[in-house]
């Protein structure tokens, strides 16, 4: 299995717990733990999937989703989108943004792995 | 009131005088089934008709002018356009024929207009308290740490020990945040938060918000009280005002020399104070509550166990919302009126914030209408600060939604937080 995940997470033991996880599977995965600067590292790497924190530090990740799905090279890029409960109205709006799925903090790590094999067209 | 009509006016009149229904409406010129229909406001009164009527009445016409219930005509239109099951084109019939429900209808509608703005109000705060979502996203992404680390932990069996090492130094760290961030929570759940919004407190809170800013020094027997601010609703201005009343006759009942002079001899004993100065007990619980030098707190209750008057001691939470702990001896004195009961307890067990008070209450019961009336009970609880001492301490808490006491009997519900158990194995289990 072979595939490079961007994963853009502020709280830095939730990104490592993601990417070992993740790791095991076979992906690659590059953390990001700010906004700043996403959509640029977005364009270097050229993910085949990014995992966007709803809530970051001087970018929030509704704004990198609207800027994804703006810029015709990534309009199409999946975007796996981690949110809090509580954060209904954020999740609809990143849902009208064209986010392609969510995952609830805290989360099933399986369920986080299915959700990341199924974006990346595994099953 | 919505206006009386004409019918029911004539009705009125006709039942006053004695007349028969069959006998106007002959003087009149009419049938008694129309004068019936008249009556009860089922037909529009003609003036020619209401002319006639009233001669038949000896009164005149204007005595039985349609008071018309027009602008409630027009309120319970507005009620049935937000209704489609109501009979828009009836409204008038509805009022002409059953004032005092229309009366009722449209009281009802304003009541639940006024109740979903300060749902919407209250639900806005929430929704927009900065404090409050980062506290609980704090929280929440501790908890998604914790989860997602000790999965790995507990289920990857071929962990490397550099992994391993680094996992349990991520748990550590998140257990700590996440203690730390409950606390935050709880300390922001039981304050009531950043109050600045009138709407969103009650009129007690606003009272005690006020009152709280001037250390309590809100009146006194030999000075002018405090000016209650203009910003406080009407209700809390009238409670504010009762308060200030209740402490300028606690002065006078125990002057400042004397009571001085009794607590120097008794502590800070409001029965004893009480006792040896003649005065009332519950002045004396004020009194020592709001002494700004003595560091006392005082809840007091009514019959029903809620908390009307709430000053806090340093350590010592108190309940925002809800009821407080049942282990406190406010209930016990207030089941138990001019019986003076005390407990030693402690807040915080097993927490670097642990502290014991000593808590002193009584109650009474009253009978301000006489036999013929309702009686009446109240009780206070004074929150004195107590040194660590060998005598046992009773384990209580503010209210059972924020104590983590595991296996309290007294329990009514499970905490909001975690480690606090036992909501069924005491003897209060039973609903």
């Amino acid at each position: 299995m072979a595939g490079h995940i961007l994963l853009i997470e502020d709280e830095p033991n939730i990104a490592e717990a993601i990417r070992f996880l993740l790791g095991r599977d076979g992906w690659q995965v590059t953390v990001l733990t700010t906004g700043q600067g996403a959509i640029a590292e977005i364009a270097r790497l050229c993910p085949q999937l990014v995992i966007l924190d709803l809530m970051l530090p001087v970018r929030s990740g509704l704004q990198i989703l609207t800027d994804i799905r703006a810029d015709p090279a990534t309009q199409d890029l999946p975007v796996l989108m981690l949110t809090a409960k509580g954060q209904e109205r954020d999740r609809e709006a990143a849902l009208a943004a064209g986010v392609s799925n969510f995952m609830t903090k805290p989360f099933d790590n399986s369920e986080m792995r299915a959700a990341v094999r199924m974006l990346m067209g595994g099953d | 009131m919505v206006a009386a009509l004409s019918g029911s006016k004539l009705r009125a009149r006709r039942m006053a005088l004695g007349l028969r229904q069959g006998d106007v409406a002959q003087a009149a010129g009419l049938s008694a089934s129309y004068l019936n229909l008249i009556e009860h406001n089922r037909r529009r009164v003609p003036p020619d008709v209401l002319a006639r009527l009233a001669a038949a009445l000896s009164d005149t016409p204007e005595a039985f002018a349609d008071g018309g219930g027009g602008a409630a005509l027009d309120d319970l239109r507005a009620v049935a356009l937000a209704w489609p099951t109501a009979e828009l084109t009836r409204a008038d019939e509805f009022v002409q024929r059953f004032p005092g429900w229309a009366e009722a209808v449209l009281a009802m509608h304003q009541r639940s207009l006024a109740q979903e703005a300060a749902i919407a109000a209250v639900n806005d705060r929430m929704s927009h308290d900065p404090h409050l979502s980062a506290s609980l996203h704090e929280v929440l992404s501790a908890v998604a740490s914790v989860r997602s680390t000790s999965v790995i932990l507990a289920e990857t069996d071929d962990l490397e020990p550099e992994w391993q090492a680094r996992f349990m130094r991520n748990l550590d760290e998140d257990s700590a945040r996440l203690a730390k961030g409950a606390e935050a929570l709880v300390r922001y759940l039981d304050s009531g938060g950043q109050i600045d919004a009138q709407g969103s407190m009650s009129p007690q809170e606003e009272v005690e918000a006020w009152a709280s800013g001037l250390d309590w020094q809100i009146a006194s027997a030999d000075i002018p009280s405090a000016d209650i601010p203009s910003a406080l609703s009407a209700s809390a201005r009238e409670m504010a005002r009762a308060l200030q009343g209740d402490i300028r006759a606690d002065h006078v009942s125990l002057p400042d020399a004397a009571f001085r002079a009794a607590l120097a001899a008794h502590g800070p004993d409001p029965l004893a104070i009480a006792s040896a100065l003649g005065a009332p007990p519950f002045a004396a619980f004020r009194r020592l509550a709001f002494a700004a030098d003595l560091g006392l707190g005082l809840v007091v209750c009514d019959g029903s166990g809620t908390l009307v008057l709430r000053r806090a001691a340093a350590g010592f939470s108190l309940p925002r919302f809800g009821a407080a702990c049942p282990l406190w001896p406010l209930f016990s004195a207030l089941a138990r009126p001019m019986q003076a009961i005390e407990a030693v307890v402690e807040v915080g067990a097993a927490s670097p914030n642990a502290a014991r008070f000593s808590l002193r209450a009584f109650g009474t019961a009253s009978h301000p209408a006489g036999f013929g009336g309702p009686e009446l009970r109240r009780a206070m609880m004074l929150i004195i600060p107590a040194s660590a001492g060998a005598v046992p301490a009773l384990g209580v808490g503010a209210t059972c939604r924020t104590c983590q006491r595991s296996n309290c009997p007294a329990r009514r519900e499970p905490s909001i937080l975690a480690g606090a158990t036992g909501r069924n194995s005491g003897p209060n289990s039973g609903l």
